[in-house]
């Protein structure tokens, strides 16, 4: 046998297929990456460059000036930056956090223990998946009100944790790590709580790197919207998009603006993306 | 129920009664309803009874200052019967629907794939090249700068420069291009977390299967994809058909966002926009949650649609 298998890779198809793959990736790609690359261009320029004609794709003299006066306008502000950004930063890490271990835990009942209400339970969460309406922020709002929470840092981070669509994604991935190994897991006494975290989580790598980017991206964009209205506790999009907003002659510093906002998420995609590669392809499960 | 950890070699006594079966059967899974806790206490809170309580508010007046009154099916009557703009809106939604949903849910899958064949860290790049739009966010004042209407927009600019156009297009206010300018945002910005949640799937398949696949007399990529790679993707395809359903259903953003609100003769308003006109610019919240009721109902129908067809093929 091992003479008829050879050397086969993962993927088998000609070398004209993989160009022509590349060249269509290439083509899209450029598609997808133009608004981004113009929003670094833009925070990128000058303001005399704003107004030339015919509108460049590039640079001509690079500046930094954006940036520095987008530091200086968040300097005079009545709250100190720092603080906007810690609030910012303090959300993300908990929303993440939490979500991880939460979605992780709910998610490996749901897909693979049998215990009576596991259905309704799956039931809410693809019903509550498909609602959207533009009272329902009323409605939080309300509840949290009655819990006190109007005006604190959870007014931001808990609405965000436990999300119908973070239990969803876990559940669809727990549900394909096989029982064999759940089984015997349990038969060397492992209780459901290790099961989880020692068994089911390191064999679904993929996809908690996968929810730890949903999250991350999804919390660093809250704002503090209707619940929160101390300035001390604001997270910084709230604070960016004021000075976005702020017209032409703030045209630049808008693109800094944005430009800061996106490379946190960029960073930590490229990070734990890399770090997932494809080892899962050869984890000894076997069924 | 029994294939729970129960001990090896125990015997269950086969209850006559079912209700202290499942009592029985829920004492004994004590531990994992104490896993599912922290979660659906915080989701029922935060989740589940804002939207219960949104539920009935379709069916009353609603102007956030006073107690909302029941008025049973006025609203939809009104919005079915006497309110074209919502016509109109349900009219653009479903193109949008139609068009979007598909389009990029098809190419969320194959980019996927595509991207799958590549050597090493090209996937990483590649795969941040097209999931870069969600972790970016609020980039619509740079396609604002290209669908810009006077001759210093980019696309004007440069479709001028090459001869294509004769003169600058108001892509952003002529109601003739506004729905397609939308429609290339929203394709642009959509392809999100199905497209992610696939190329995870693809890096959890077990690469013996691929390998018992080249065995079994596989010759080329199509019948790969067919007999292996696609059935193992099921929970993966329904995660993102869900995903596709909800970000195309309700698409509002961009409009909202990208061009003037309401958009020129309501050429690209969708039923979300609609629903925004009434709750946040007029305050008739009865008449907004009834818009979003009817939305939530057609997304029920077209996941229960979206279920069936994923069925036949795939075993999630």
């Amino acid at each position: 046998m091992k003479l008829v298998i050879k050397k086969r890779k993962k993927y088998s198809g000609s070398v004209g297929g993989d160009i022509a793959i590349f060249i269509l990736l290439i083509l899209l790609g450029t598609f997808m990456l133009f608004p981004i690359y113009l929003s670094v261009i833009q925070s990128l320029k000058p303001p005399e460059e704003f107004f030339l004609f015919p509108p460049r794709l590039y640079v001509i003299s690079p500046t930094s000036q954006n940036f520095i006066e987008l530091f200086e306008a968040a300097a005079t502000m009545w709250v100190p930056f720092s603080r906007y950004l810690f609030n910012s930063m303090l959300v993300t890490v908990c929303v993440t956090g939490s979500q991880l271990i939460l979605a992780s835990m709910a998610a490996y009942v749901l897909a693979k223990v049998k215990v009576p209400g596991v259905r309704f339970f799956n039931r809410t969460i693809e019903i509550s998946l498909l609602f959207t309406s533009t009272v329902l922020y009323i409605m939080q709002y309300m509840v949290m009100a009655q819990l006190n929470m109007i005006n604190t840092y959870f007014a931001i981070t808990l609405p965000f944790i436990a999300t119908p669509m973070s239990i969803f994604f876990m559940r669809q991935f727990m549900g394909q790590i096989p029982d064999s190994i759940i089984e015997a897991a349990q038969m060397d006494g492992c209780g459901h709580f290790r099961t989880c975290w020692q068994i089911v989580m390191p064999n679904a790598k993929p996809a908690w790197v996968t929810l730890i980017i949903f999250a991350f991206t999804a919390a660093w964009q809250i704002q503090g919207g209707a619940f929160i209205f101390d300035e001390a506790l604001k997270p910084l999009p709230t604070v960016l998009q004021q000075i976005q907003v702020s017209g032409i002659a703030r045209a630049g510093v808008g693109a800094a603006a944005t430009v800061f906002m996106m490379l946190p998420p960029m960073v930590l995609f490229l990070f734990c993306q890399g770090n997932v590669l494809e080892t899962m392809a050869h984890s000894g499960l076997k069924e | 129920m029994n294939n729970n950890a129960a001990p090896a070699g125990a015997v269950r006594r086969i209850e006559d009664n079912k209700f202290l079966y499942t009592l029985r059967e829920m004492w004994r899974g004590k531990n994992a309803y104490g896993m599912l806790a922290p979660f659906f206490i915080l989701f029922t809170l935060m989740t589940a009874v804002p939207v219960l309580m949104s539920l009935p508010i379709g069916f009353t007046n609603f102007n956030m200052v006073s107690f909302p009154q029941l008025i049973g099916f006025d609203n939809f009557y009104t919005l079915f019967m006497e309110d074209e703009v919502f016509l109109i809106s349900i009219q653009n939604t479903l193109v949008f629907a139609l068009v979007t949903g598909p389009v990029s849910y098809v190419m969320a899958f194959m980019l996927a794939w595509f991207i799958h064949q590549l050597p090493g860290q090209l996937k990483t790049v590649f795969t941040f090249i097209f999931y870069a739009p969600t972790l970016a966010g609020n980039v619509y004042a740079t396609w604002q700068l290209i669908f810009s209407g006077d001759s210093h927009g980019i696309a004007n600019a440069y479709l001028t420069d090459m001869g294509i156009l004769t003169r600058s297009q108001e892509w952003l206010t002529d109601g003739n291009l506004i729905l397609y300018v939308v429609i290339i945002v929203q394709l642009w910005i959509s392809l999100g977390a199905g497209f992610l949640a696939i190329r995870a799937g693809f890096q959890g398949i077990p690469g013996d299967r691929y390998e018992a696949g080249a065995i079994e007399g596989i010759k080329n990529r199509a019948q790969e994809l067919l007999y292996i790679t696609i059935p193992a993707m099921g929970p993966q395809l329904l995660f993102a058909a869900v995903m596709q359903i909800v970000a195309s259903f309700s698409a509002g953003d961009v409009s909202r966002f990208l061009t003037a609100f309401p958009t020129t003769d309501y050429r690209a308003h969708s039923i979300m926009n609609h629903a925004f006109d009434f709750g946040a610019l007029r305050f008739e919240m009865g008449m907004a949650s009834a818009i979003c009721f009817i939305l939530f109902i057609s997304m029920l129908f077209a996941n229960w649609g979206i279920k069936k067809l994923l069925g036949k093929y795939l075993d999630s």
